[in-house]
């Protein structure tokens, strides 16, 4: 089972008071994108095996998207933070980084 | 005017815990920048309520404030005084980027006390209700089963539960079901 703090509610969510809205900072292709760009940003994922950032939404909750770090195969949850930034907070990526030595790191 | 009338007409279950449909009670939700200045001092005049803090719940008057998101309160109020109290709301905090209104009719309030009501609602919701993490005083968002809802603790013994009026009828039967005599589980023993 997993369990994400709600940023903004500051409360532990149990995974079935959330609904999954897939992998974070995805950068959005619009019009005038090339075909290539606009295909990757619709269908290409990272999918990783370990670190992952993504998007949540405490539906049963306050309503509010927020991401989290966490990893796919520990399970183990690095952080969330607030939907209102276009990359991880550096703090976490440092103690991330600590935490999975071979991490290739954010971006 | 029709007359009002709560989602569940009053309706009431005898189990380990009671049940009941609390009637037509007066809500107003309020939208806007909680941490704005001249926030709090609005609607402190307007409601005689304090803006509660994040998870919290504040009363005064007869009314309750509940904190709902990071740009949202609830509140609860007499039937009859609602739509004034919103009109108020609104005029208090003119100028400021914010919305009051009557939401009276969208949800249904229901009552749930006894003995094991703490163990009733564990049945339910994933959310932690032990008397360590919850008590009086807190608001908690979360669900029942599979619809979402809402509450806090009027006192010790009691939950006060708010869901959309559309699914009255399914919060009531989760609620009576998980209270039927021979289901108790002794989960919080202290009687909490
Ligand atoms: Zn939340």
């Amino acid at each position: 089972m997993l369990i994400l703090e709600c940023p903004y509610c500051g409360v532990m969510a149990d995974e079935t008071e959330l609904a999954a809205g897939g992998e974070a900072h995805l950068k959005r292709e619009g019009p005038g994108s090339s075909d290539a760009d606009f295909e990757a940003y619709l269908f290409d994922r990272m999918n990783p095996k370990g670190v992952h950032f993504e998007r949540w939404r405490h539906a049963s909750g306050c309503g509010k998207w927020f991401h989290a770090a966490r990893n796919t195969v520990t399970l183990e949850v690095y952080g969330t933070y607030s939907a209102q930034v276009s990359e991880p907070p550096k703090a976490l990526v440092t103690a991330i980084k600590r935490k999975v030595p071979g991490w290739e790191g954010w971006m | 005017m029709s007359e009002a009338v709560s989602a569940l007409a009053g309706a009431t279950y005898d189990g380990y815990c009671k049940v009941s449909d609390a009637g037509p009670v007066g809500m107003v939700t309020l939208r806007g920048d909680l941490a704005a200045k001249g926030f709090g001092a609005a609607v402190k005049k307007a409601t005689g309520c304090a803006v509660p803090g994040q998870g919290a719940l504040t009363s005064a008057k007869g009314r309750r404030l509940a904190w709902m998101s990071p740009d949202e309160l609830l509140l609860f109020c007499g039937y009859d005084e609602a739509g004034t109290l919103a009109t108020a709301l609104g005029a208090a905090l003119a100028g400021q980027h914010a919305l009051a209104v009557n939401v009276s009719d969208a949800r249904v309030v229901l009552h749930l006390e006894g003995v094991g009501a703490r163990e009733v609602m564990a049945k339910l919701t994933p959310a932690d209700v032990s008397p360590e993490a919850f008590g009086p005083g807190q608001m908690r968002r979360t669900r029942l089963a599979q619809v979402a809802a809402a509450f806090h603790m009027p006192d010790a013994a009691r939950f006060e539960i708010i869901a959309f009026r559309s699914v009255a009828a399914y919060v009531f039967e989760l609620l009576s079901t998980a209270a039927q005599p021979g289901g108790e589980v002794g989960l919080f023993p202290a009687g909490e």
